[in-house]
């Protein structure tokens, strides 16, 4: 059975569409990311999923309960780490969780030994006394997983867990969360925007203008990108393109002098390629295509221009959206 | 409904947490009366000699002081809910299982517990303004500022709901509170002002939190009585007032607060 069910899904902020009728399912144990730029629908999707916001289509069942009618059950389902903190950073860090094990009515054996078992594994056993006003963007976030963990949730909701912080500490929460699938079961559900974080994914659904444009593992949506990507400079791009073209049958993009176009087999293709190709070459290279370039296949853009779309498009509708956060 | 029980104490407990963890706060919020207590007393004490039959100026001040606490610890409640909004606390609250009237309430029992700790400061000083107190008068005391601190942070919560800065609900509060303060016979007997200044306090509910807890300290005989069309309020009346009126804020904030969602 599913641990995440989505049917239909859409939710409506006045004259925009932020989440338009969106399916998929997530299984148990899966890490399942959300990829696509700011404003996609990502966060708003999250919120519906952890009965933060109401849908105004479809369903949501997590971990079998439903998002509308059964939130408290949901709400005990699932652990949270959201884009911004939301500790009390007047309260020490022990005092923090505590009143989590609290809300979430944990027994009392049980939490101070989760307690003890999470700190250890996030590296902040010694700093538990501590005010968390002390601690640093990337103590806070290990904080938070702990927290978001502290209740034994079937499910993992992360929204972008790693923005803002350093590329060392991105990898050490990486360790953690993998660790954490490994030992607990845990299912993961993230967002983000960062391409090399959406490749810990087992599944990504790719998500623009609240759509999901593609569902598949990573490396699935690589192979659908239609092999690997070759791309060459020369002095008549435009010639080369053409030739290309009533060559290989395929279609070559232009932009200044480059020539970029998709093969199934890079590294046998370029050899023969470089040896019959009329036009002078100024350099050649043939790689695996990257998710971005899976975004750019799927959607036709790359996903900086689409995040200055969405920047455009929130900034448009900023009136409209009151209440998107609560 | 045990969602909502747990909300309630939780919230609360975290609200204490906050107030002994901020030594600013908690020392500040214990000088505040002592201050207006020291300097309006010995300011005013002198010039004003006695304003009924064994009532000096600081001994008819004294219960209002003691309001006046009540009153600025309660609206701490409505700065406590736009501030975890603001830093993010808020959406812990709100995806955790817990009701969302038992977080209004949980607010509104912390800042009562805090108006509480108040007052047995204030309490403790009695002997200091020649007002004496006996057990008695303590236990008629307690569920009157419960009362009083409930309702007060009812409408600090409610306003709270619809404020998305700390500024703004700073700015709304300090609007609200000197006037409510003034006007509430704290600092004059309400019966002798000029009759447009009666009828603006005895329109300002906190007035009869005032009395209440005035007659408690000093009697209903003394003459200084909150009268509303000739009819001069007892204490059970008043503290009924405040009850109706606290019962009608409290489902206000807890509207507001779950509308939210």
């Amino acid at each position: 059975m599913a641990i995440i069910e989505v049917k239909g899904l859409s939710k409506r902020f006045g004259a925009i569409e932020a989440v338009k009728d969106v399916s998929f399912e997530v299984q148990p144990g899966e890490i399942f990311g959300f990829l696509g730029p700011n404003g996609a629908g990502k966060t708003t999707t999250i919120n519906i999923l952890c009965t933060l916001l109401s849908p105004s289509a479809g369903s949501a069942r997590v971990n079998g309960f439903d998002v509308v009618h059964q939130r408290s059950e949901v709400r005990r389902s699932i652990g949270l780490v959201f884009q911004q903190t939301t500790l009390d950073e007047y309260l020490s860090a022990d005092q923090n969780l505590r009143f989590h094990a609290y809300a979430y009515a944990m027994p009392a054996e049980l939490r101070e030994q989760r307690m003890t078992e999470l700190m250890q594994m996030v590296e902040l056993a010694d700093r538990r006394k501590g005010s968390v006003r002390t601690y640093s963007g990337g103590m806070k976030r290990r904080l938070e997983i702990a927290r978001g963990l502290l209740h034994h949730p079937k499910v993992l909701f992360l929204d972008e867990p790693t923005l803002g912080l350093d590329p060392q500490t991105r990898r050490h929460i990486w360790d953690y969360l993998l660790r954490l699938r490994e030992q607990e079961g845990l299912t993961i559900f993230l967002t983000t925007h960062y391409m090399d974080e959406a490749e810990y994914s087992d599944r990504i659904a790719v998500i623009d203008n609240g759509s999901i444009v593609g569902l598949d593992t990573p490396d699935g949506l690589k192979r659908g990108v239609g092999g690997d990507l070759v791309t060459l400079r020369t002095t008549d791009a435009g010639a080369a393109a053409v030739e290309i073209h009533d060559r290989y049958h395929v279609e070559a993009a232009v932009r200044d002098d480059t020539v970029s176009f998709t093969v199934p087999n890079g590294e046998e293709f370029l050899p023969e390629f470089v040896k019959s190709f009329n036009h002078p070459l100024a350099s050649i290279s043939v790689r695996r295509p990257t998710l971005d370039d899976v975004f750019l296949h799927l959607t036709g853009r790359e996903i900086r221009d689409s995040e200055l779309d969405a920047a455009e498009q929130l900034r448009a509708g900023m009136g409209r959206r009151r209440g998107m956060h609560p | 409904m045990s969602e909502v029980w747990r909300g309630t104490w939780v919230v609360a407990y975290r609200e204490l947490l906050r107030f002994v963890s901020e030594r600013t706060r908690l020392v500040g919020s214990i000088a505040q009366p002592l201050i207006f207590l020291v300097i309006f007393g010995a300011g005013f004490g002198n010039v004003i000699g006695s304003l009924a039959p064994g009532v000096n100026f600081i001994q008819f001040m004294y219960p209002g002081i003691i309001a006046m606490g009540v009153l600025t610890s309660a609206l701490m409640a409505g700065v406590s809910v736009v501030w975890d909004r603001e830093f993010g606390f808020l959406r812990e609250l709100l995806v955790a299982p817990l009701g969302r009237s038992g977080i209004v309430f949980g607010k509104a029992i912390g800042a009562c517990a805090v108006a509480l700790l108040q007052v047995t400061v204030m309490l403790a000083i009695s002997p200091l303004v020649g007002v004496s107190i006996d057990v008695g008068l303590v236990a008629r005391l307690v569920p009157v500022v419960f009362v009083l601190s409930i309702a007060l942070s009812g409408l600090g919560i409610l306003i709270a709901s619809f404020m998305r800065s700390q500024q703004g609900f700073q700015l709304l509060i300090q609007l609200l509170i000197f006037p409510l303060i003034f006007l509430a016979g704290v600092f004059f007997p309400v019966n002798q002002a000029p009759v447009w200044l009666q009828v603006l306090s005895k329109l300002n509910p906190l007035t009869y939190g005032v009395d209440a807890i005035r007659q408690i300290f000093l009697g209903a005989s003394a003459g200084l009585g909150v009268s509303v069309f000739g009819h001069v309020m007892t204490i059970l009346e008043e503290v009924a007032l405040m009850g109706g009126l606290g019962a009608v804020l409290l489902a206000g904030a807890v509207w507001g607060f779950s509308r939210q969602e």
